[in-house]
């Protein structure tokens, strides 16, 4: 049996390459947003704004600049699926096609799902989306297919700056309570790592060393993550019902997507 | 690689983090080893946010800054005076012709204003007059040290005051020269506050001495200026001061534009450069001959006493078995200049009709160029355009869809120009080297076949003149002769087998020329102390000699840049091959005491990362009478620490035992630049070309005296403090995009990630325009209008120069009008301004006009 991994993620360190969101799409086959033409969002260097069924890695940007400039800092930070311990996606999925993998990991048995995105409104992240395409639910997959060939995944692997760091989880937390030490002696005594105990949904196996409150880097706080209270098998019947809904309403609404399709294609290139 | 072991690292003229992230991975580990890692920049960008300490300045006022930093060193003896004494020219006398551009109104002695132009002989060494030879020696090739001897009148040895103390000795001169640049000077200019400026300066200062160094890491921010060399010559006489140059943890990084720039200039593609570092012959030089060339290029004292035997051995190289002694090697037959043939003097050839052809291999003048819009526009005059690129980029298209098309200024039909466009495979489709920042020449192989009738620039440049060989082969004109003698044989058709491109020449072939080797067998020479002026060596490149150099188990030769071991140390002998003769530090002599003893630091790094067995970096073993450590030395073996100088010796012979700077000419680490420079031998603080200040320590003297400018129609300036261009705008690029975005806007994985073109302001410069955050802006200079996108953000901030406010705005220049984003053209806003030695453009600092583009608002897409 393979020891549970994770991944460490050293916001401090982190340099804003987005070389995790490249390294992501490529492994993982995954299209640029609209061929790559989006709308520069304005929000800082931020024009990913959100995970989406493309978009599994997403780094934040967040400037924090006062009036006078003094102290400010520009926080970066490469957001991910949690894998958490206690996965709430996992609890509610109803055809069991979320699965807790050998390497404690939390994956979507794609041939399973049948998009009844019951999963998107468990996570408490935000993490998971129906693929417009394949009409499943989608989101980081650990890569669980270099993981099974002993290879670490292709956002750890391409980080330049060990920010995204990957292994097995104790002795990430072990490394990781070491760094939270070393800023703290360095009168960084903001540093603290989030999702490393078990306190958001019993531990979050990707966690993270954070400067600011959770909220600032679009995260939520430990009261806001909660684990589903429902039991498991009245949610799982209401997610069947709800799932055969969306399947009809993804079914009807085919005509309707190859009119928006042609609609967008009427568009011409950007200036 | 060397740079965990900073105890600090200054990052200035560089945005390492966003435009070298594999590079700053080095930086992050100094960090988390305790580094202070410093960053000075007019922006605050995504380096400033991993710095443990920002420093703000108005960008092209970096000289005021570092004079600063000098001037704090000097004054509050913070140098490492061991050092200073013994392996700078701080002590050496300078004539007392010298007049200091503080003396001048700015401007150094020796300047002629008719001709703009310095004559630089009264900045020399205060020399005794060498006794003239009774009878004048003729140099030969037979004796290559006599094109030594016969010019070593020029270098007598210089009068020196170890004490410091003389008036005329460049430690004084220098106090002198920087006594204006307090931290108030400081403020005032830069707009740097005083605390901040002295924080950086004590913190670099408490990182350097003799168990500590810090390093110094810039880029095109301090290159791309009218005063370029000046900025990085004061970042050297910082790290000579300190102490921090040839020792681990200290040095200047150069951090280069792009992937294998290094390569380019030690290969080089630099019109005035042969390769390894020699100077083109010259019609305005007396280089009739190669008698000649040698001996006005040669460099009697230092290593550079050896140049006949890297001349003669190029022309091997190049020329083969028709290069003779009795031919002069074919010397004869290289091209000579006749000026600068630069990147913008080129382009004012071309639009002038001087240039009739031209060819584009990975560039991308139509976005990449400055002023970008007049480049367009001499393409327009040429007769015919070769573009090799991976797509059909800018410049090849610039015919149907230029900006100057479109406006109807130029119409297709009446563009004579004929454009081939040749498609290029990519790197991966192709055997090859990089040489890195760190002189690192790294290996890498081909692992697909290019598609289509993609080919390497390799395949492109071999059978091109494989076919002009052919064309010429009857000619019986003389000029035609150097084609005829060209050597020319890089086919090795089994490294093709099972690959697509079956006549694509073999790369290892080239690096087995550039290595060097017997003429009379072809053996693969060990290194360039192998290196003959006699013809029996041949070596394309002397300073990478030794790169395939035979091994015991590859007599016949081993490609060393292939090598991936990292060893047991962190300067990895044994990855990839570092030239000269694989030292990971140059001048790693000075890593060493006068005595030949290690430096505290060197002996800690040594106990602490070392090998086990050595005790400094590189440091004299007494009892084996030879220079060991864990680099190679870069000083002759067995010379001992104590040698005497010869002060009639050539080379080396010249040195004493404690000159680490064995390329220069005295040995010694240049505070002070008596010869070299066409701008004066110190660093002084001129104005950007285009500046909205006047100079207030020169008001008289407000920029480069001798900057390169182009008065030509379509190239106009702003005048000094114009009202009409009252911000100051620099020019730069993202992490998300590569230099002109030919690699990377044709990607959707990025160019999703910075999708448009914007302007970053500030918020207090934004509501002056009555601006939100993504208004479309129109900048505007004296060259170009173009619109943008607002970005506004705290992280720009205003400075306030001598009581004025002055907004600063910065442009990412990634767009263009082809690819799957594009945008406005940033680089139509620059002007044709260089500096004056080496004519880099000035791209990091010029005058614009911002204004929001009426209803604007409404005008997202």
């Amino acid at each position: 049996m393979p020891e549970p991994v994770g991944f460490y993620t050293d916001t401090t360190v982190c340099i804003g390459c987005k070389a995790c969101e490249v390294a992501c799409h490529q492994w993982n086959a995954l299209p640029a947003r609209n061929g790559g033409q989006v709308p520069l969002s304005g929000q800082s260097y931020d024009n990913t704004t959100r995970f989406s069924d493309v978009d599994w890695r997403h780094v934040r940007f967040i400037e924090q600049f006062p009036e006078d400039r003094n102290g400010g800092r520009w926080l970066m930070m490469s957001d991910v699926c949690k894998h958490c311990v206690n996965a709430p996606c996992l609890e509610v999925c109803p055809t069991g096609s979320i699965v807790r993998t050998e390497f404690d990991t939390v994956y979507i048995q794609e041939p399973v799902c049948n998009g009844c995105r019951d999963c998107i409104a468990a996570c408490p992240f935000g993490v998971i989306h129906i693929s417009a395409e394949k009409h499943i639910a989608q989101k980081c997959t650990f890569c669980y297919d270099r993981l099974q060939v002993g290879l670490p995944p292709a956002c750890a692997q391409a980080c330049p700056t060990r920010s995204i760091q990957f292994g097995p989880i104790d002795e990430l937390k072990q490394r990781a309570a070491e760094r939270v030490a070393q800023l703290q002696a360095q009168g960084q005594t903001d540093a603290y790592l989030y999702g490393a105990d078990d306190s958001i949904l019993g531990g979050l196996n990707s966690f993270y060393l954070l400067l600011d409150r959770p909220e600032v880097y679009g995260l939520p706080s430990a009261v806001q993550a909660r684990l589903p209270s429902r039991s498991v098998w009245p949610a799982s019947l209401k997610a069947i019902g709800a799932s055969l809904a969306v399947a009809l309403g993804a079914f009807l609404s085919f005509g309707r997507r190859r009119d928006a399709v042609k609609a967008t294609e009427g568009h011409t290139r950007s200036p | 690689m060397d740079l965990p072991h900073a105890d600090a690292i200054l990052i200035m003229g560089s945005n390492m983090a966003e435009c070298h992230p594999v590079g700053f991975r080095f930086v992050v580990e100094a960090r988390l080893r305790g580094a202070k890692v410093i960053h000075v920049d007019p922006r605050f960008t995504r380096t400033s946010a991993l710095a443990d300490l920002y420093a703000p300045l108005r960008a092209g006022s970096d000289i005021v800054f570092l004079g600063g930093l000098i001037r704090y060193i000097l004054e509050n003896e913070r140098y490492f005076r061991e050092y200073l004494v013994a392996y700078t020219n701080a002590a050496t006398l300078i004539t007392d012709e010298y007049v200091d551009a503080e003396q001048g109104a700015g401007l150094f002695s020796g300047f002629d204003p008719e001709a703009r132009r310095y004559d630089p002989r009264s900045w020399r060494y205060d020399a005794e007059p060498r006794e003239p030879e009774a009878e004048p020696i003729e140099p030969s090739l037979a004796d290559p040290a006599s094109f030594s001897q016969a010019s070593l009148n020029r270098t007598g040895p210089p009068r020196t005051d170890p004490t410091l103390q003389d008036p005329q000795c460049v430690f004084q001169i220098l106090r002198r020269h920087y006594a204006r640049y307090t931290p108030e000077t400081v403020e005032r200019v830069c707009g740097t506050p005083r605390d901040v400026f002295l924080k950086v300066a004590e913190t670099l200062c408490d990182a350097s001495g003799p168990d500590r160094t810090a390093a110094l890491c810039y880029a095109v921010g301090w290159t791309q200026h009218t005063t370029g060399v000046q900025i990085i010559r004061a970042a050297t006489i910082v790290q000579l001061l300190l102490g921090n140059i040839g020792r681990p943890g200290g040095g200047i990084l150069a951090l280069r534009g792009h992937a294998s720039i290094q390569g380019s200039t030690d290969v080089p593609t630099l019109y005035n450069l042969l390769p390894g570092y020699l100077n083109t012959p010259s019609v305005h030089k007396n280089h009739d001959s190669l008698r000649d060339y040698l001996l006005s290029e040669i460099t009697p004292t230092g290593y550079w006493s050896r140049m006949p035997a890297f001349v003669v051995s190029l022309l091997k190289a190049w020329f083969g078995e028709a290069a003779t002694a009795e031919n002069d090697y074919g010397f004869g037959w290289l091209p000579r200049i006749t000026g600068d043939h630069s990147h913008l003097p080129m382009f004012v050839a071309m639009m002038e009709g001087t240039i009739k052809g031209f060819l584009a291999m990975g560039q991308n003048p139509a976005v990449g160029g400055q002023n970008a819009g007049y480049q367009r526009r001499a393409l327009a005059k040429l007769d015919w355009l070769v573009v090799r690129d991976l797509y059909e980029t800018e410049t090849a298209s610039f015919w149907k869809d230029s900006p100057e098309v479109r406006s109807g200024e130029l119409r297709p039909e009446q563009i004579p120009t004929e454009v081939f466009l040749m498609p290029a495979a990519a790197t991966a489709e192709m055997d090859g080297t990089y040489t890195n920042t760190q002189r690192l020449i790294q290996w890498h192989e081909r692992a697909a076949d290019p598609p289509g009738d993609a080919r390497s620039d390799l395949w492109f440049t071999f059978h091109l003149m494989r076919r002009l060989k052919t064309m010429y082969a009857e000619s019986r004109l003389e000029r035609d002769r150097p084609i005829q003698a060209l050597t020319w044989d890089y086919l090795d058709p089994h490294e093709n087998a099972g690959w697509k491109v079956a006549d694509e020449p073999s790369a290892r072939l080239v690096l087995k020329e550039m290595n060097g080797y017997l003429t009379a067998t072809g053996q693969p020479l060990s290194g360039f102390g192998e290196l003959k002026a006699d013809g029996s060596t041949a070596c394309g490149v002397w300073i990478y000699s030794g790169i395939y150099a035979p091994t015991p188990e590859e007599p016949g030769g081993h490609n060393h840049a292939a090598n991936r071991h990292n060893g047991p140390t962190w300067n990895a002998l044994d990855w990839g091959f570092s030239w000269p003769a694989n030292r990971r530090i140059l001048y790693n002599r000075a890593s060493a005491d006068p005595a030949g003893n290690p430096w505290p630091k060197e002996a800690r790094l040594a106990a602490e990362h070392g090998d086990g067995t050595a005790r400094g970096y590189v440091y004299w073993d007494a009892a084996a009478r030879r220079w060991v450590g864990l680099d190679v030395p870069d000083f002759p073996s067995d010379k001992p620490p104590d040698a005497a100088a010869k002060p009639d010796g050539i080379g080396l012979d010249f040195h004493d035992g404690s000159s680490p700077f064995i390329m220069k000419a005295d040995g010694k680490g240049w505070l002070f630049v008596p010869t070299g420079l066409v701008d004066g031998p110190l660093p002084t603080h001129y104005e950007p070309y285009e500046s909205p200040v006047v100079n207030s320590l020169y008001p008289e003297r407000q920029s480069n005296p001798v900057a390169k400018v182009w008065n030509v129609p379509g190239n106009p300036y702003a005048a000094v403090g114009s009202a009409e261009y009252p911000c100051v705008l620099s020019t730069y690029r993202l992490t998300e995009h590569h230099l002109s975005g030919s690699m990377s806007r044709w990607l959707p994985w990025l160019a999703a990630l910075q999708p448009e073109l914007f302007v970053e302001i500030s918020p207090e410069h934004a509501a002056e325009l009555g601006a939100a955050n993504l208004d479309w802006l129109e900048v505007a200079t004296p060259r170009a209008a173009i619109r943008a996108r607002a970005l506004v953000t705290r992280r720009i901030r205003p400075f306030v120069i001598d009581g004025r406010t002055i907004h600063h705005v910065g442009m990412p220049w990634h767009w263009g009008y082809k690819g799957v984003v594009t945008g406005d053209v940033v680089n139509d806003l620059a002007a044709l301004v260089g500096d004056p030695n080496v004519t880099i453009h000035e791209a990091k600092v010029f005058v614009c006009r911002v204004e929001r583009v009426a209803g604007s608002s409404v005008a997202r897409r």
